[in-house]
């Protein structure tokens, strides 16, 4: 399912955080959004996904231009994981099928079946204080994954863990979204993360954010990360990259 | 140990201070230094003897008084939830109805209790009702507070996984304000029983309050003494069934 933006503008009153931005992804491709912090990432990522409307311009998703059609069509994964302490890692992973009217039992099979996919397998009953910060992200992902949307919005998913974990994750997820054919939009603070993870790189610049580069990912979704990120065509891009982000936070 | 500890502690100060008031009031220190008669001074062991000679007449008037409590709390309870509840869902409802629940708060039971009693007699209703106005505000306050504190980023993340503003209230918004809501139930059970006292006082035919004022008539000084353990067993009991219950349903903290 695609997803095309024209002349998006957003305004928090005064406050201009979007300017004229036009953005593209084709079906099953995964686009990431870089730029620099208050740039309007996470406020495209909501209007995309029907949790906010443009002040300027349209958004379609899969053909719905309304809030109600690309809410449809798009699950969200936020900064924080917001896993509900009250439940489980399985009754977290399976919410949105139980807000679907899914029984417990449907909607724990439903989601549990993917657990030993991510690695999450022993883990099912397990409360989320009790799970590390990698495998909250992983609950947090297979959550937005068993929505079933069509488009996957990922705000800045592993900004919260620690330089390690995130490698790791970054891995993890690129084998995970090889696996998953779905649109993919990523936000992220991190070139070489959105570099590794994404088909397609979108620079953005400081507030308001409109788009000052586009970049084609070198090696997208590799097997090896560490083996990816420091091939000499992958350093080239970030270079480039990185050059456009510094003239865009002028 | 330190459970140990947390038990055995207060129990030996509680035991030292009845020791200490059973030498004081038995050799009649207490009733000299007051210039009393001894017998208004009742020792500890006097009282106990009260408690089991007089349990039919203490025991009668405990469960009038014990019943006023529980009903009025758990109808108290039940609107408080109600009113928070209903008053989350609607704005507009808030905004009407939030100023008079104030008003109604600041009502004092000293002077709503003997008109109703006026209004409907000495039974156990007038009691339950004042109880119940004294033990909603605590709920439905802390309740709603509890409600709007929910994060607003879960709130959209449930959005996006296709939640029902009834899905978001059961999943997120409830779960969220149950610390809150046992806040407001521990004032509630607090408040409750000298509530009920002072309906008791304002008129009734039974009750720990109507047996104390009689007993103070008739100077049955142990038997006043007797019922104001079991008014303090009540209370404690009270207390900390709603502390126990916090902790069945609130495991995730």
């Amino acid at each position: 399912m695609s997803v095309a933006a024209r002349g998006l503008s957003h305004s928090y009153g005064e406050l201009r955080s979007l300017e004229r931005v036009d953005l593209a992804a084709a079906d099953g491709e995964v686009v990431a959004l870089v730029g620099p912090s208050g740039c309007g990432k996470s406020t495209l990522l909501e209007i995309a996904c029907g949790l906010r409307e443009p002040t300027d311009g349209a958004i379609e998703v899969g053909g719905a231009t309304d809030a109600a059609g690309r809410l449809a069509r798009c699950a969200y994964m936020p900064q924080r994981d917001l896993l509900l302490p009250w439940f489980s890692a399985l009754d977290n992973a399976a919410l949105a099928l139980r807000n679907r009217g899914a029984g417990r039992a449907e909607a724990r099979a439903g989601a549990g079946a993917l657990f030993e996919r991510f690695g999450l397998a022993g883990f099912e009953a397990a409360r989320p204080a009790e799970l590390s910060g990698g495998m909250r992200q992983r609950v947090a992902f297979l959550r937005t994954l068993v929505a079933g949307k069509p488009v996957l919005a990922l705000d800045e998913p592993f900004a919260s863990l620690d330089a390690i974990s995130r490698a790791e994750m970054q891995g993890w997820l690129a084998g995970a979204l090889r696996a998953e054919a779905r649109t993919v939009l990523l936000v992220s603070h991190d070139i070489e993360e959105a570099l590794y993870l994404a088909d397609r790189v979108v620079v953005l610049s400081a507030r308001p954010g409109r788009i000052v580069a586009e970049l084609g990912a070198p090696h997208p979704r590799a097997e090896d990360r560490d083996h990816a990120v420091t091939d000499p065509a992958f350093v080239a891009v970030r270079e480039r990259a990185l050059m456009a982000l510094k003239e865009g936070a002028r | 140990m330190r459970t140990a500890l947390r038990i055995l502690l207060p129990a030996a100060l509680i035991a030292a201070l009845i020791g200490l008031w059973q030498v004081a009031a038995s050799t009649g220190a207490v009733a000299e230094a007051l210039n009393l008669e001894p017998f208004l001074v009742p020792s500890p062991a006097e009282v106990g003897d009260a408690l089991w000679n007089n349990r039919a007449v203490l025991w009668e008037n405990a469960w009038v008084t014990l019943r006023e409590i529980l009903i009025g709390l758990l109808a108290g309870t039940a609107v408080g939830i109600a009113l928070a509840v209903a008053m989350r869902f609607s704005r507009l409802l808030r905004d009407a109805v939030f100023p008079l629940t104030v008003a109604v708060q600041a009502v004092p039971v000293v002077v709503i209790a003997p008109i109703l009693v006026v209004w409907f007699g000495y039974g156990i209703w007038v009691k339950v009702i004042v109880v119940a106005l004294a033990v909603f505000f605590p709920i439905t306050v802390n309740l709603l507070d509890g409600l709007r504190s929910v994060d607003p980023e879960a709130v959209k993340m449930m959005r996006t996984l296709d939640a029902s503003r009834w899905a978001i209230f059961r999943r997120v918004e409830a779960p969220t304000a149950l610390p809150s809501f046992f806040s407001g139930a521990k004032v509630a059970v607090a408040v409750a029983p000298i509530v009920a006292l002072f309906a008791e006082l304002a008129g009734s035919n039974a009750g720990l309050m109507r047996l104390i004022v009689q007993d103070n008539a008739n100077l049955q000084i142990a038997e006043m003494f007797a019922a104001t353990v079991i008014l303090i067993v009540i209370g404690v009991l009270l207390v900390g069934l709603t502390a126990l219950a916090q902790r069945l349903v609130i495991t995730w903290r």
